[in-house]
């Protein structure tokens, strides 16, 4: 193997080697401008995280399974998993050994870009060219996966459906003229290296062309063109690529070392926020997984949108969409890049907020709904709002409490405060304040050491908000369970066949999944839903939407109860008392909350 | 003049001609789910801050609906948008909504 040319160059690299110098620029600019953005405490958090050997084992980690081998779409759509990774994993794997090749044969040449990417226009065989027999196999067999890949990426414009995508996104302009120049890379690339072939050598690919072409196509001229061509397309990808939602690629390895090092976004726009908006792929797994995609009309509504107007900076669309979101998290739950999008809607909420009318609070400083503890109770059972609506909760409840034989007293038994999670879903943390503060008066004044809470809209924000020294936080499907285990209370298998709804706030929202299954395998038959866990359904009722006008609820409430209905159960059961409240009226089957069920089922264990 | 014990109120009637609903037309389209309303007072009766304050949904729409702003908008301060009116309710109106819409609205002045 040796060097065809002495110069080591040719014109034809320069479309690839502006671009790359453009793009590497770039880079570096947006890396540095992000670096900067990002407030004192989180800078200096990120640049030890680079010199922590724990977390810089997690990155590559992250970087290997994440960007290259897209394990967590492999789980979910494998044939779309392989899609995207034999074009990433495949791609890389080429400029890997296109580098290896250059620095074991052209050590001098090392340092050069574009040489591992144009090799074999710059090589020639010799006899000793079985040497790099295997290097040239694998480059072959790299460009395969990766056009076997693209093949599949065509097909998935035309019918995604193949691929487990019912939709996919709207693809913008430079979205497009960046698709079609990364389509044509790599033919392209195989015809460059099958012209090649005859001079540099190949493999069973390259090669195969060659001879293939020889016998029609035999004259040397068609070489150049065709790497000129090749070199093109890649200029035209990399000149696109900051513009278009190809930037992922480069931005989710930076948004990798920022999300081990810890770092949230706390703000819509900068900093780690910018990272994040730029490591959106606009793969559109946001789109089936959003509750509101059972109208047609709302698809305009997924997340995918949401980050690519916020990327642009249309504050009239992407306030509508932040408006319009039920906070739900199944389109953060199921996104390969783990993009939070929910918050980003949340701040936007927080940042866009304009109110003439200031609130006034002042009043909860007389509310007093608890009472001073004389037996000191254990228990503190906070029901809420929303638990005051659906009093079978309550009632249950208590029957429960009683029957294991607890210290309990109620928070909220005539009325209470709000928990404060509304309002902060609403854009308006500073006035949740004022809930949160006296809530915290209260339950501290109670003597209670565990706090039990009937509604996980409430659980979440007692959990992540408040600061309860010494409190417990419990939800009740934690606490049933826990009693049940320790013999507390008794209970009885019926003969019903069930289904759990997982409410929104409970499972994507505080990752309690086992607890109420384990509570109801006991009680009942429990079947499985359509969509389950972290891919349950939104009941439609939720407060984290603020402009979704009843009739487009309704639809998603009858989209959710037809997906638990797909084992055919005879009850429908939940631990939410607003997935109560909404699916009753919409449900053919009785929809009951966890404490009921328990409570029909169960027995004091002295009697 | 002699003290009785009697005296005039201020007259209650509004006047649809004089009344002032450019603030009511912008709430409306921020929220066409205000004119649903038929006063069946369900979100008051089912209200958190209620129990502790004037806040009264019914009454602030018929109130606003009828251009006495001034009466109206006081008793919104206290919500804490916990959404149970909306449950309630039997015409659907997105009443958090309504009520983050009539605080962008108006301004009490």
């Amino acid at each position: 193997m040796k060097e065809r040319f002495a110069s080591g160059y040719n014109d034809f690299v320069l479309p690839f080697m502006l671009s790359m110098i453009f793009i590497l620029v770039y880079l570096l600019v947006a890396i540095i401008r992000v670096i900067i953005q990002l407030p004192p405490k989180d800078r200096k958090r990120y640049l030890l995280s680079l010199i922590n050997p724990v977390i810089l084992v997690k990155d590559i980690k992250d970087i290997i399974c994440d960007v290259l081998l897209h394990v967590k779409i492999w789980k979910r759509k494998p044939l779309l998993g392989y899609m995207h990774s034999s074009i990433a994993f495949g791609w890389f794997m080429i400029i890997l050994i296109g580098h290896i090749e250059t620095f074991l044969y052209v050590p001098e040449r090392a340092g050069l870009l574009y040489y591992p990417i144009f090799f074999r226009f710059f090589m020639m065989e010799t006899n000793h060219t079985l040497q790099g027999a295997l290097l040239f196999f694998l480059m072959d067999f790299f460009l395969l996966v990766i056009l076997s890949g693209i093949a599949l990426a065509m097909f998935k414009r035309i019918r995604s459906r193949a691929l487990g995508m019912r939709r996919t996104t709207r693809t913008t302009l430079p979205d497009k003229i960046a698709m079609y120049a990364l389509w044509a890379i790599f033919p392209l690339r195989l015809l460059a290296e099958g012209f090649t072939a005859g001079i540099s050598g190949g493999s069973f690919l390259t090669k195969s062309v060659w001879l293939l072409f020889s016998n029609f196509l035999s004259n040397d001229y068609h070489i150049l063109p065709t790497w000129w061509a090749y070199s093109i397309a890649l200029g035209t990808f990399f000149f696109c690529l900051p513009f278009t939602r190809y930037m992922h690629i480069p931005t989710e390895i930076f948004f990798i070392t920022l999300k081990n090092a810890g770092i949230k976004s706390w703000h819509p726009r900068k900093g780690y926020a910018l990272a994040e908006i730029y490591s959106c792929s606009s793969c559109g797994m946001c789109i089936d997984a959003c509750p509101m995609n059972a109208q047609k009309k709302n698809l305009k509504y997924s997340s995918v949108y949401f980050i690519r107007f916020l990327r642009r900076r249309n504050r009239r669309k992407m306030e509508e969409i932040a408006d319009k979101c039920l906070q739900c998290g199944k389109c953060v739950a199921v996104c390969p890049v783990e993009v939070d999008s929910c918050r980003l809607k949340l701040l936007s909420r927080e940042r866009h907020r304009d109110g003439k009318i200031k609130a006034d609070y002042t009043y909860l400083q007389r509310v007093n709904t608890v009472e001073p503890a004389e037996k000191r109770p254990k228990v503190l059972y906070y029901a809420g709002c929303m638990s005051q609506l659906t009093p079978s909760i309550g009632k249950a409840m208590g029957s429960l409490l009683d029957k294991a034989s607890v210290e309990w007293s109620p928070m909220d038994k005539d009325g209470g405060i709000c928990c404060g999670r509304p309002l902060i879903l609403s854009g308006r943390r500073e006035e949740a304040q004022a809930m949160i503060q006296r809530n915290t008066e209260l339950i501290l004044a109670s003597g209670a050491d565990t706090l039990l809470v009937t509604c996980p809209i409430c659980f979440k924000v007692f959990r992540e908000e408040y600061n309860l020294p010494g409190i417990r936080v419990v939800h009740h499907s934690q606490y049933l369970n826990e009693l049940v285990k320790s013999g507390a209370l008794k209970v009885e298998k019926e003969d019903t066949r069930m289904v759990y709804h997982d409410p929104c706030e409970l499972g994507r929202g505080c990752g309690i999944y086992e607890e109420p299954r384990e509570l109801l395998s006991k009680v009942c038959e429990l079947v499985p839903a359509g969509h389950e866990r972290d891919e349950s359904i939104c009941c439609g009722g939720s407060v984290g939407s603020i402009t979704l006008s009843h009739e487009e609820r309704v639809h998603i409430t009858d989209a959710a109860v037809e997906d638990l209905m797909t084992n055919h159960p005879q009850e429908i059961v939940t631990a939410c008392p607003l997935c109560l409240k909404t699916f009753s009226p919409r449900s053919a089957k009785k929809v009951r909350d966890l404490a009921e069920v328990i409570d029909r089922c169960s027995t004091s264990p002295e009697k | 003049m002699i003290d009785f014990g009697y005296g005039l109120t201020p007259s209650s009637a509004i006047d649809l001609d004089k009344m002032d609903r450019t603030h009511f037309e912008i709430l409306i389209r921020r929220e066409p789910d205000v004119l649903k309303c038929m006063a069946c007072g369900s979100c008051a009766a089912s209200c958190t801050a209620g129990v502790y304050t004037t806040m009264n949904l019914r009454k602030g729409i018929l109130l606003l609906s009828r251009g006495q702003e001034k009466s109206a908008l006081e008793q919104f301060r206290s919500c804490m948008l916990c959404g149970k009116c909306q449950l309630v309710c039997p015409r659907g109106i997105n009443t958090r909504n309504l009520i983050l819409s009539i605080l962008k609205t108006y301004s009490i002045q």
